[in-house]
This record gives structure tokens, sequence and C-alpha cells, in this order.
């Protein structure tokens, strides 16, 4: 680890004027990844800005949704009853992440700041694209079991590690920033991008800006929401596929579904298409499996993720066809 | 074999028996679940670990690690880091002292023990990726690791061969394995393969895996003058650790004291002598200071090896009742040109089952890697995975209970030794496991029982670890207030060793428990063994015992002495221990106390210093431990997901010294194999040689979920060859594990696995 600085911040608009112009500091929430980065010199800031004591509330907004202040413990947020009530997915989709010393620690905005655990990322004596632009990829003919099936490029075959980060695509959640040119809101499925042949570029986030909060609208259907997660071990493991999937069904039909994957791409992946061919569908094992299909389609997988295409379909249509035996019981 | 060893063993099958150990009878605290002696300490944090002690004025080691298999280092950039703040020197090949190369491990001898025999920095040469290539001394541990990274290193790569799999037509016989034949052939085991009714013939795979104890290795090392070496490390064997280093720094072995009073974990990780000792002593000796090296995960991975990748084919012919006409075991494993040792996979087969042909050898193929070594029932481990897998497939074919195959194979001798058993109860630990486990309601048909979406399956497998025993010393010292220090090298990883030695030697001196005390973990102590091998424990307890007696001999002389003793007249034979004192075993009321004793010597204490006989019963007889590994798995019919839902491990593993601690070592052994099953696999990059997933983060141990509640069950049955009639524990219990596992995933989904770890996706 290289020396740094270190500063606290009380406000956003001191952690935005801290963080300076240099692009040689960085903001610290929990610090569960980019210390991780730090020890290991893939992150060498000359600066950290600690924004743990900004906004950390999980506030009830008039319509229904709440929104989460960036600073708020994954701990806090799991555990809040109006999560656990009206985001079920939320709540159980944290709990599935680290461990419980890791979600103490780690914060909202850090969360969605984290980067993915690829191990030739990882390792500096590997060629990495998101390390060094324009080296090169180790990872597509190397260890790729973690990798993505979707969405890759032939420059980057990274994941999202996020749990977390799932549930909040499949909620349409929104990012609220701060920089220097004021406030503005980042769709959440917008906020982190593919690889492309830029896969250093990780989010939509400008040089200075500051995540100040995470906003979920209004979604009664979410009440029947679940995150289910396969690993390669019961607990402290990324997941090899998740999904993050609310269903509400009508007299048999789908009135609503929301679907995401992780671990299967370099974001938290929201399967549109499968959402819409669910919608209107008679709940059954048929109209799931074609979910999972399309949700499916165009994946393509590497010398040991290959299987992944298979465990992502199985785990969406047991997922949706056990929502729907819930949704029946009601 | 040399003709010397053939006299030796030749001689050792004559030479009677002695009588069974007397205190097996009279034990008063040995088979108790005592807590251990050193508990309190360590859930207190008081129990102070290599890498906690702090020397004044000590500095700290940060080694740079090569980037390349094999090769040059053509220039080594070490400015930045020399001039980075605290930083004292940075060691390259070029101001490196000059050392002598280290002894890799003589099996015979079992006196140094280095992993590797490559230089140790002396030139420019690499030889696997994350070899050391560099170390920087600096204040502060964070001041030399940000030193560290900052050292440049350009190379000239030479094309290393690091992928198994696109060398393994290059594979040789090794000389020997552990001092044992490569190969053995009893009969013409192929022709019997073909002829047999019933044949099975199959190749297990078992990956790279590391012992990741839950301290990394640390070293602490100081000087006195030119000639005196202080270390504290966490090593599994103080004593083999002070030889290599003597020899590598061309020292005086009691010029040079090694301490490891605690160790966190070692496996056989820390029973290598690795390069992080020596850089660290190197280090010490050129700054002039304490030094310390405590390595980080990564470091581990890179300089410390684990256990090597594994092929093995089993190949059974059998008749329609389940008699063995032959049983095959071929391995193929790693061992690089600077190491030595080759993984006994095939070991367990040559003592197991009966059989009518016999055909085991085993193959290594050099890459250019870290040494492998042992690690938890080297051999054994992967080894029982192999046979054990072959025969419950062999069961499968046979359509018969797979316990009841092991009775149709349960051999009368040793069948390559052609020895007796000293002690082989495994079908009662079958039996005795079975009832308990309800082994009889299992699913007797492949994928047919559920639990929502959980398939249901139950497996079982034989457990085996050899039962062995080395020479060692011990001192006792008698106090005249009637205590006594027990005091042995031995090394204490955490398996409760000391607990155990004090029972036993309280028992064997007839005193109280707080009246003894176990002194261990120092060089200067005499000495024991490594912790290795499951023989410190028997070891140890050999040496004592002999010790005891030599003091009991020397009280009855100075008794003796005087005209009006109860003890008058009597022989040592006539005696026992008990009470604070000997009496005499006919007139229980006749004798003295020790403390009686030394007072009419007029000695202040009394101290002696004994050691145990050579193993001649090693040789004599075939000794071992045994047990049934039962479990039950649940695989996601969705997922493919494994999860072990209960276990049963069923020993035959001689006197139990202490339940409560053997149950924690078994069920520790039980919980690394569910790693080594499902878990569990060290990635090597086949393109660089490198090890990628250098943390606990991607290097997946079971965590708390993974593993279920584990019961244990003992036969208790003494071995008349041993001292106290035990044996070792630390191994057994992984041994086994993964071939029950894979048993069980093949009841519950009808799939058979026989390429570890059993990940979901080969049973989606």
């Amino acid at each position: 680890m290289r020396n740094f600085a270190y500063a606290k911040a009380s406000n956003s608009t001191e952690a935005i004027r801290l963080l300076g112009h240099s692009g040689a500091a960085k903001f610290l929430g929990g610090g569960t990844n980019l210390v991780d980065l730090m020890r290991e010199n893939i992150e060498q800031p000359e600066s950290l800005v600690d924004i743990t004591s900004l906004l950390r509330e999980i506030q009830e907004n008039a319509d229904g949704g709440v929104t989460i202040g960036a600073a708020a413990r994954n701990s806090a947020v799991a555990a809040h009853r109006t999560i656990r009530e009206r985001f079920p997915v939320l709540s159980q989709a944290i709990l599935f992440g680290g461990s419980g010393q890791v979600r103490n620690m780690a914060t909202i905005g850090g969360n969605l700041m984290q980067r993915t655990r690829c191990d030739y990322f990882y390792d500096a004596a590997s060629r990495c694209n998101k390390r060094t632009p324009g080296a090169g990829c180790d990872a597509i003919d190397g260890f790729n079991r973690m990798h993505a099936i979707l969405g890759w490029s032939p420059d980057c075959i990274a994941t999202h590690p996020s749990d977390m980060c799932v549930a909040l695509a499949a909620l349409d959640a929104s990012v609220e920033v701060e920089g220097r040119d004021g406030k503005r809101s980042i769709r959440f499925t917008e906020f982190h991008r593919l690889p492309g042949n830029t896969p250093h570029v990780e989010t939509d986030l400008r040089p200075g800006e500051l995540i100040t909060s995470v906003t979920i609208p209004k979604l009664d259907a979410a009440r029947r929401s679940v995150y289910r997660k396969v690993r390669d071990r019961s607990s402290y493991a990324f997941a090899l596929v998740s999904v993050a999937a609310v269903l509400e069904v009508e007299n048999g039909v789908v009135k609503t579904a929301r679907l995401a994957l992780g671990g299967v791409a370099h974001k938290p992946w929201r399967a549109g298409p499968a959402e819409e061919a669910l919608q209107g569908s008679p709940a059954n094992e048929a109209s799931f499996g074609r979910a999972a299909d399309t949700a499916l389609a165009g994946a393509k997988g590497f010398a040991h993720n290959e299987f992944k295409i298979e465990l992502a379909k199985r785990l969406i249509a047991s997922t949706l066809a056990d929502l729907a035996r819930k949704d029946g019981a009601r | 074999m040399s003709i010397m060893q053939t006299l030796v063993q030749t001689a050792a099958r004559f030479k009677p028996d002695a009588d069974p150990d007397p205190l097996i009878a009279s034990k008063k605290y040995v088979g108790r679940a005592l807590d251990r002696v050193d508990g309190r300490l360590k859930v207190t944090g008081g129990a102070r670990f290599t890498a906690e002690y702090a020397p004044d004025d000590m500095v700290y080691a940060a080694p740079v690690f090569s980037t390349i298999a094999k090769g040059k280092v053509r220039r080594l950039d070490t400015a930045a880091a020399e001039s980075s703040p605290g930083v004292i020197a940075v060691i390259t090949p070029k101001n490196m002292p000059r050392l002598v190369t280290p002894s890799l491990t003589d099996f015979a001898k079992l006196d140094k023990i280095a992993a590797s025999n490559l230089p140790v920095l002396q030139d420019d040469s690499v030889h696997w990726n994350g070899q050391v290539i560099a170390v920087v001394i600096a204040e502060t541990h964070e001041q030399a690791q940000e030193a560290a990274a900052r050292v440049r290193a350009d190379y000239d790569a030479d094309e290393g061969m690091v992928s198994f799999e696109r060398n393994k037509d290059k594979a040789i016989m090794p000389k020997d394995v552990l001092g044992e034949p490569p190969e053995i052939k009893i009969g013409d085991a192929e022709k019997n393969l073909k002829s047999a009714p019933v044949q099975v013939d199959a190749t297990y795979r078992s990956p790279y895996y590391n012992h990741s104890a839950i301290e990394p290795h640390a070293t602490i090392a100081y000087w006195e003058g030119d000639d005196r070496l202080y270390v504290f490390d966490s090593t599994q064997w103080v004593e083999g650790y002070r030889n290599s280093l003597a020899h590598v720094f061309a020292l005086n072995r009691e010029n040079i004291r090694v301490m490891a009073p605690f160790v966190g974990g070692g496996f056989g990780g820390k029973a290598g002598f690795w390069w992080n000792t020596i850089l660290c002593a190197a280090a010490a000796k050129m700054v002039g200071r304490p030094v310390k090296l405590a390595l980080s995960r990564e470091g581990v991975f890179r300089i410390v090896g684990g256990r090597t990748v594994a092929e093995q084919r089993v190949a059974l012919g059998a008749t329609r009742e389940g008699k063995l006409t032959a049983l095959i075991h071929t391995g193929l494993t790693v061992t690089p040109d600077h190491a030595r040792y080759a993984e006994q996979c095939t070991f367990p087969t040559r003592h197991l089952y009966a059989t009518e042909a016999l055909h085991v050898a085993q193959y290594v193929v050099n890459l250019d890697m870290v040494a492998n070594t042992w690690m938890r029932a080297p051999g054994e481990s992967i080894g029982t995975f192999a046979v054990e897998s072959a025969l419950d497939e062999l069961a499968v074919e046979l359509r018969m209970d797979p316990i009841e195959l092991r009775r149709k194979v349960e051999p009368a001798r040793d069948p390559t030794k052609d020895t007796e058993f000293s002690s082989r109860n495994l079908i009662e630990a079958y039996e005795r496991g079975a009832a308990e486990f309800n082994w009889s309601s299992r699913n007797l048909q492949p994928r047919s029982r559920r639990d929502g979406a959980w398939l249901v399956g139950h497996g079982v497998a034989t457990a085996y670890y050899p039962a062995l025993r080395f020479p060692g010393g011990a001192r006792v010292r008698l106090e005249a207030d009637g205590t006594a220090i027990v005091q042995a090298a031995a090394n204490e990883m955490g398996m409760g060793v000391a607990t155990g030695q004090l029972q036993h030697a309280a028992d064997r001196l007839g005193l109280p428990l707080h009246c003894v005390e176990f002194d261990y973990g120092d060089s200067h102590l005499p000495t024991s063994p490594m912790a290795g091998g499951s023989c410190q424990t028997l070891s140890i307890l050999a040496a004592t015992r002999a010790t005891v007696e030599k003091l009991h001999r020397e009280l009855l002389k100075l008794e003796q002495k005087d005209s009006a003793s109860p003890l008058k007249g009597a022989k040592y034979e006539d005696l026992v221990a008990r009470d604070n004192g000997l009496f005499l075993a006919s007139e229980p009321s006749r004798g003295v106390s020790y403390v009686e004793i030394l007072r009419k010597a007029g000695k202040p204490y009394l101290e002696v210093e004994g050691v145990s006989s050579a193993p001649m019963e090693m040789m004599k007889y075939s000794m071992a431990s045994y047990g049934a590994q039962f479990c039950e798995v649940r695989v996601n019919e969705t997922t493919g997901e494994v999860r072990v839902a209960r276990w049963l491990g069923s020993f035959d593993c001689g006197t139990v010294l202490n339940p409560k601690t053997a149950m924690s070592q078994l069920r520790g052994g039980i919980v690394m194999g569910i790693g080594m099953a499902l878990t569990e696999e060290m990635l090597v990059d086949g393109r660089s040689g490198r090890i990628m997933n250098r943390s606990l983060a991607g290097y997946h141990v079971p965590v708390n979920l993974d593993v279920p509640r584990i019961d244990v069950l003992f036969n208790d049955i003494p071995d008349p060859q041993t001292a106290l009639g035990a044996h070792g524990i630390g191994e057994i219990g992984i041994t086994g594990v993964a071939a029950a596992i894979a048993n069980a995933v093949y009841n519950a989904t009808g799939k058979r696995v026989r390429d570890l770890p059993i990940t979901l996706d080969k049973l989606l």
C-alpha cells in the first residue's frame, strides 16, 4: 500500500471540495473494497476523503418509495423495517453479500462503486484492460469461471460483484449525485456501464461527482420479491449467478414482472425483454421457461463458465415459479 | 532396499513383543475429556504467536515475488525502493549473504528438511512464478510493503513447463516414495482384471490445494555476534528448522535456538523449511537488528507449496461374490526437480484390502512450480478419494451394500508388507458407525429420495492413516515438593499436545494433574520429531514413558539406601506409580512418596533424560488407524449445489487420550475434507504458472454454513504395540471424506463425479 493523506468531510459540499480536481483523491466509504485494492496496489490514491458521516438516513417518501443516504451501512438497510416489508428483494440481496463484519462497514454508495473481483484485475503481473487500458485481457483465455456471459466485450469479460445492485436494478432505483456543477439523478440501470472498449470506465459518474443517495420508487408488487444467489460455497462467495425477481400475478396471469441478474455481466443485468415476455402471460412453467430463454438470448460463455447459461435459465424459471406459488398462496 | 534395511526388517520381524503398556489398565487422567490447558490463554488473546513477539529495535522485511516461472532477472531496479521512506536495505542476489544451499528432506534420516534445494536468493535465476527475487527491510511493516511494491524487475523469460495437462507425458517413476518402492506388483493384476466377471476402471482427478492455516507463516530472527542465532518461527518442527538453519548458515546446531510455543495451524505447510525463514535470518544478519518477516496470505501462496494436483487410475477386478482378483492403483503427481517429495497417493491401497493380484505404481512430472509439500494426510487423503470411490463403484456394479463389500475384502494380513496387523478393527468401526448413523435406512436406489428441491443421498468410505512413531527424547525433573516438569522440544499447532501429554505424564508419574508441567516449543529441549505424519503424540508418549521409567529406577536406587524403606528389596518391575509416589503392586499399603524419597536422599530435585527405542514394532507389524466416514448430502436438482447435511466418523485409532481434543482434531480433519471435496482448488494458470486465487476470498475453504453437525465415535481399542495403546490422529480425519461425499453425491443424483472439487457445474 502507498502512503496516503486522509480527511473527513462533514457535508457533501465539503466532500466535493476536498476531493479536488487532480483525480488523485478518492471518496472513502466503509473501505471494504477500496482499502483491499489499495493493499494490493491496484488503487493508489494520494488522499482519501472519508464520507461516512454524510447522509445515512433511510427516508420513506410520500409516494411510498424510499431514499437511502449513501453513507447508510448495508446492515442498517437490510434490517430496516420498511425495506424488509416493501422491498424484501433488497434486504435479501444485501444479506447474501459479504459477511456480517463486511456489511456492518460497507455503505450503500460504496457498494455501487465496488470493482470486479476478476483474479487478473487483482494481479499486477497479469494483463488487464481495466487496470491498464490497452494492455490486453488475460481472463478471456484464463480462469473465467466467475466471468461474464452477457454484454462482455473482447476487451473485458469481468463481472460486477454486487448483490445489492442487482436488486436495485430490478427495482428501477435511481442514483442521486452531486458535483461542482450541481445535482443530478441517474437511472440505476444506466449507472453502471458495459465494458465496450473502455472497461476502465465503469460508471456514468463524472469526475468529482459524489453519490449522495439512492431512491427506490413505489412498487407495490415488490412486496412479493425474492433474491436468489448461487455460489461455490454456502456463504462469503461471489455469485456465479443470482436473480432478483418481482412477480405479481392476477387471475393466473402475470401483471407485473421485474427481473435482474447478477454474476453474468459487467453490470447488474436488467432482463427487460424477459419482463416484457412475461407481462400478460399465464403464470406457468412454460412462460417462465420462455422468459428464462429470452433473458439469456445472446449469452455466450467461455472455457470455464459456459454452465452459467443453463444455470441462469434454471434459476430464473425456478425463482419465478416459487414466487408464483407464493403469490397463489396469498 | 539396501541390504542393511532388509537385515533390520528381518530382525525386527523376529523380535519378541514387549507386554502391552500396563498403564492402559490403570489410567486415570488419560481418556478424560479435559479442557485444553491453554484454552483460556487462546480465547483471551493471551497466547503469544510468532508474529506477536517484539524484540527491541526490530525491523520489518517484505519480499518481492517474481512474475515469471522460468528464466533470469535481467535487471532489478531497486532505486525507488531504496529511497522510499524508512527503508534500511534492499536485499538482492548481489548483497545477499552467501549461504549453503538447503538440503532436501531425507526420509531415511529426517534431520534437515528443506522442501526445495534451490539456492536462496544467491543468483538471478527464477524457478517458479512467485519466487522471491528481493527483500526490502524497513523500519515499519507498512514502509517495507510500500517499498517492496516499488521494486521493478525486467526478465529474460524462458518457456517454462507449468501446465500439468501439457506435460503429463513426460512423467517418470521416482526412485522412491517416502523411502518405499514406487511400484509393487503381486501377481498379474492387469491379466486378472481382464478376466474378472466384474470390473471397474476409472480415473480420478484432484486439483492443487493450499493448507490455508489461520496463521500465515511468520519468523522473527536476531543474532548475537556472528555465530548465535535466535529464531521465533511458526514451524511445526523446531528441531528440524534448527538443524536446517545450522546447515544453511554453517553454524553449530547448539548455537541456534528455534522457538515456537504456539503455532496457528500447519497441516504440513510449516514442516518443510521454506525460504521465508532463511530470508529473515539472513536479513537480520545483514542489518544487525531483529527482523520480522510475516508473510501475507499471498506470500504463503507464492512461496510455500501445497498439495500437488493428481490424476489416479484405480481398476478393480472382482468375483460376483465381491472378492477382489485385481487391484490396480497408479498415481501421477507433480514433483519439481528442485524438490523430492512424491505424494504417496497409492499408500492406502498397499495396506487396505485383500486381493489376488495387486499393482500400485507412482509417477511424477517435473514442473517449474513452487515445491509441492505435505498437506494433511498427504497421499492418503487423495489416495482414499480414488480407491474408496472405486470401491463404491464396484459395490454399485455388484448391487452390494458398500459395507458388506468392505467385509468381503478385509485382509487377514497386510497385503504388501505380509505382516500381522498390530491392531485393526475397521469392520467394527463400520458396524458401530452404521448403527449410529442408521445406515440401514439409507437411500438404496440412486436419485430416489427427495426433500423439496433437494435430492438426498448417503455415502460411506474407509479412512486410513498409518500409526507412525519416531525415536525421541524427554527430560523429567522431579522437585523436592513432589511436583514434576516434563520437557520435550515438541510443537503445538493447536492439536492439544500439551493437554494430552500432561494427562499421560500425570498418570505415568502417579501425580495429580496440577502437580505436572509440560514444557515444549523450543529446540533447546530434548529432541522431538516433527508434528507431522500423526507421529508426534505417540513419539512423545514413548519418550516420556522411557524417561519416567529411568526416573523411577533411579528413585528406587536412592530409596533402597534406606534399610527401613517399605520398598526394601523391591525390583522396578514390582512397582506402580500412584498417589504421588511409588508403591508395591502386590502390597498396596507399602510405598513411599516422591517427597519422602528426595528428602531422605537430601536432593533438592532429581532430573533424568531418556530416549525411546527405535520403532521396531513398525517393521514387525502393519500399524495404522482406520475409520468409516458416513455422510448424507443434499444436491439441489435445479442448481447442482451440494450441501453436506449430516456426518458421522467412526474411528479405530487406539486409546483416546482426551476425547474432547481428539474429537476436535477429527472434526477439523473432516471439515478440511469437505473443503477438499466441494470447494477448494488452487488455480494455477497453465500459461504462466501463476497462482491466481491467492487469497481466502478466492481460495474457498468451507464456511460454517458448509459444515453440518459432525459426530465422532471411537472404538477406543488399545494397540498392544504402542505406549498407552494410542495412535496419532492428526490426519486420519480428512481421509475418506472426499470419497464419502462423492459416493453420497452419486447416491443422491445417479451421477459419479471423479473430478474434485465437486462443484455445481459438474451436476447440472
